[in-house]
């Protein structure tokens, strides 16, 4: 699937709710669902801090594809990363680098990444789009 | 008296509205009051009718907008019983009056190896400042340790002072627990060494009556937003004898006596810690807001607002799973609380859209927080305007909350 055939599938999935109590418990579904990162990523090194929560991110090439992994200490982060990591996970450098994230916007949770909520989402993205800058550069 | 609640709602007039379609319940009182009419219509009215720099003109609306902003200045005087007007020296914030105590006093009294003592309790902006001061002086910093429930120990503190310790800076109330310092105490004990004492009074100016001669602080400092008044104005208290042996921390206008290239001589008290164009619309906001909460009493504010408070610590004790961070004896009407096993930003996440405003994370006291070994509480800061109708709202949003995450 495609970067934005990931978007338009989340898109279309939260389009069934209309109350914003379904929405956040879907999130916390989806929390439960990602995969757990190994222990050994979370660390200082790959920790970003936000005010109000944390997140660990850590990222490795699969062929010609970036592989992410994430985990927060709060729920709804947590299933808000699970949201970008199914989104961007999988795809190549480029993609990343070159694709705009709107399905956030389009399912009424872009607030989540503003800078003032500082949860450290906005930050996880920066990190993720560097992943791909980096990887990108380096082959 | 008791207060008139309803009618004290009509006068906030943010307080009426929905948010997420449900009626607005404020709790981040300890963040930042809202406003009353009568300052929102006193800025408008200076600025559609009055507006013109102070004590700089000849002309007719200088002379009139100075006139007011010294009369701002008596008010606040009048309030906190400062001896002198010109004890009274106006800031943008509590953040300012802290840095520039820090900085003036810094310069002139603190040397290498003196000491300065803070609390466990302080909120960054009494701990930062005096960090830097220690960095260039080479000055160590002192902490009083605290107790489970939260209380500053006493006997520890009167242990850190020494013939080294230059100036002790507290806050009379903690922003993270609510708790009510005993500084009358706490000052007597530095004065019987000489030690002046400075009050970071920001959590403490709106819930009682302030009175620095009784106090016998050596600097009070607070911010007017948190006190109903306009935003950008502070205050810094200082005795006369430091304010006018101190250096001042910022220069430019106002401030002057005589600016010759080869040197300048300072104005007196207070305009030598006044320098530029003071935030002379916020300041009158500040008097207007003074009033208000006069008209109402504070006795008669503190008394609702411990009825909320034991009514909120009561209610908020039955759930389950919660408990509450911060247990003094003496509290004002902040109650910080933790779920166990819910993460408080995935709380507060739910109880915003409940339409509940409540303050989440460190609230900018981190050391505090590893200390109590928390990452962060959720925090309801309680103000003459809230009611217990709202009470009831936070609880059932909190109960929301954990049928969700349990």
């Amino acid at each position: 699937m495609t970067l934005n055939e990931q978007q338009d599938e989340i898109i279309e999935e939260f389009s069934v709710f209309d109350d914003w109590m379904d929405k956040y418990n879907y999130l916390i579904d989806l929390s439960k669902d990602l995969p757990d990162i190994d222990p050994k990523y979370k660390t200082q090194k790959y920790l970003i801090e936000g005010c109000q929560s944390k997140v660990w991110l850590f990222a490795e090439m699969d062929n010609d594809k970036i592989k992410y992994y994430a985990d927060s200490d709060a729920i709804i982060t947590k299933g808000i990363a699970a949201l970008l990591v199914r989104v961007l996970s999988g795809q190549k450098p480029e993609n990343i680098m070159n694709n705009e994230l709107y399905f956030l916007d389009k399912i009424g949770l872009q607030q989540n990444l503003s800078p003032t909520r500082s949860n450290g989402l906005l930050a996880m993205v920066k990190q993720m789009k560097l992943y791909a800058i980096a990887y990108n550069a380096s082959r | 008296m008791s207060l008139d609640i309803k009618k004290i709602r009509n006068d906030f007039p943010i307080l009426n509205q929905q948010v997420y379609k449900k009626p607005l319940v404020y709790f981040d009182n300890g963040a930042t009051t809202q406003k009353p009419q009568v300052v929102i219509d006193e800025e408008a009215k200076i600025y559609s009718q009055e507006n013109s720099n102070i004590h700089r003109g000849v002309h007719y609306l200088s002379e009139q907008l100075t006139q007011r902003y010294e009369d701002a200045r008596k008010v606040v005087s009048e309030f906190i019983n400062s001896a002198h007007d010109y004890e009274v020296v106006f800031t943008s914030g509590t953040t300012e009056s802290i840095n520039a105590v820090a900085f003036s006093f810094g310069e002139k009294y603190i040397n290498e190896g003196d000491e300065i003592i803070i609390s466990s309790l302080e909120h960054h902006a009494n701990i930062v400042p005096w960090q830097m001061v220690c960095d260039r002086e080479k000055a160590v910093l002192k902490v009083i340790p605290i107790n489970d429930k939260g209380e500053l120990l006493l006997d520890e503190y009167q242990k850190l002072l020494s013939p080294k310790t230059k100036i002790v800076a507290v806050n009379h109330v903690s922003n993270a627990l609510g708790t009510v310092n005993d500084v009358k105490r706490m000052i007597d004990i530095a004065h019987q060494k000489d030690i002046p004492v400075l009050i970071d009074g920001a959590q403490s100016i709106q819930h009682s009556k302030i009175d620095v001669q009784e106090l016998d602080c050596d600097f009070y400092v607070f911010s007017g937003h948190k006190i109903y008044a306009p935003n950008g104005i502070g205050v810094l208290y200082g005795k006369e004898k430091w304010l006018n042996d101190m250096p001042p921390f910022m220069t430019g206008g106002e401030m002057i006596k005589k600016v010759t290239f080869e040197k300048t001589t300072f104005n007196e008290l207070p305009f030598k810690f006044e320098a530029g164009t003071p935030n002379y619309v916020a300041a009158i906001g500040l008097a207007t807001a003074i009033k208000y909460v006069q008209k109402l009493g504070l006795e008669n504010i503190a008394a609702y607002e411990k009825d909320l408070l034991e009514y909120a610590t009561k209610k908020l004790n039955t759930i389950d799973g919660l408990r509450i961070i911060g247990t003094a004896e003496n509290k004002i009407s902040v109650i910080s609380f933790v779920l166990e096993n819910i993460h408080h930003y995935d709380a507060g996440m739910i109880i915003d859209k409940m339409g509940v405003a409540v303050r989440t994370g460190h609230h900018c006291a981190e050391p505090l927080m590893d200390f109590l070994n928390i990452d962060g509480t959720l925090r309801a800061s309680f103000s003459f305007y809230n009611t217990k109708e709202e009470i009831d709202k936070l609880y059932d949003a909190i109960l929301t909350v954990k049928q969700m995450f349990s």
